[in-house]
């Protein structure tokens, strides 16, 4: 990373941040997150590479910049369990669920069952108030919903790998990263075809 | 003359492509994103790549002039 040349790509780390900004102020920006969500799958399904995660992962280069530049991590080695196939694929099969579940809750709105509440849950228990960041708009509730719903998986998602940035290495979340272990499993599977 | 070379436990490697970020020389890719693999010819031994990978599976490996590797952790 010293001398080569810089690409644009390499300042992904600055969108990771205004993503969060931006939903802090209207949870509509939330939707944009799935940008990272459909990007690395087209990349590993059309592809057949990481080049997403390899090169274009903004959350990836953002604990790089907070852990090695700004040295805010230990940088000592991860316990293995955290990067064991039964982990990653583990906490995948977790992580789906949760967004499973997500997505009921904002059928639950588009239904009518539910009412929609202005807030975000972190670590899928903790309720924080957030009603700050919407105040109606042109869009039916759910689409509101489902911004607060997918914001919080990412901010979620984000403070953990932040947490296990300062205990272990930079990119120690890129072991276990969900989008991470379902793009190289694809990988996987692509070059057995061949 | 012995010559330490980097070698990557392919089967821990979560292809997350650190260690070719890092790699001064640009000797490791990610074999169709499935894990890094060296380049033995570019590769210096500098172990930049082992001390930045999060999985903790690249090695630093002496290679004497035999041909034969010896494992230095």
């Amino acid at each position: 990373m010293n001398r080569k040349k810089k690409h644009w790509y390499q300042y992904l780390w600055i969108w990771s941040i205004l993503y969060f900004a931006l939903g802090f102020f209207n949870i509509l920006f939330a939707w944009l997150g799935m940008i990272d969500f459909i990007l690395p799958l087209i990349f590993a399904i059309v592809g057949g590479n990481k080049w997403f995660c390899n090169n274009m992962c903004g959350r990836g280069q953002l604990f790089w910049v907070l852990g090695r530049d700004l040295k805010c991590s230990r940088r000592k080695p991860a316990p293995k369990w955290l990067s064991s196939k039964w982990f990653r694929y583990g906490f995948l099969a977790f992580f789906l669920t949760m967004f499973g579940n997500m997505v009921f809750q904002t059928y639950l709105v588009f239904s009518g069952a539910e009412s929609l509440k202005k807030a975000i849950k972190l670590f899928w228990t903790f309720k924080v108030p957030w009603h700050w960041a919407y105040n109606g708009s042109i869009f039916p509730d759910w689409v509101a919903k489902f911004g607060f719903g997918f914001y919080s998986l990412m901010l979620t998602s984000t403070l953990i790998g932040l947490i296990v940035m300062v205990l272990y290495r930079e990119r120690t979340w890129c072991t276990f990263c969900p989008m991470g272990t379902m793009t190289q499993g694809i990988c996987q599977l692509k070059n057995k075809e061949k | 003359m012995a010559k330490r070379k980097a070698s990557v436990i392919t089967s821990g490697c979560v292809a997350c492509g650190v260690c070719a970020n890092v790699c001064p020389r640009g000797a490791i890719s990610i074999y169709r994103g499935c894990y890094a693999m060296v380049n033995h010819n570019l590769c210096v031994g500098c172990g930049l790549c082992a001390d930045a990978c999060p999985a903790g599976t690249i090695e630093i490996h002496v290679i004497d002039e035999n041909g034969g590797a010896n494992h230095e952790s």
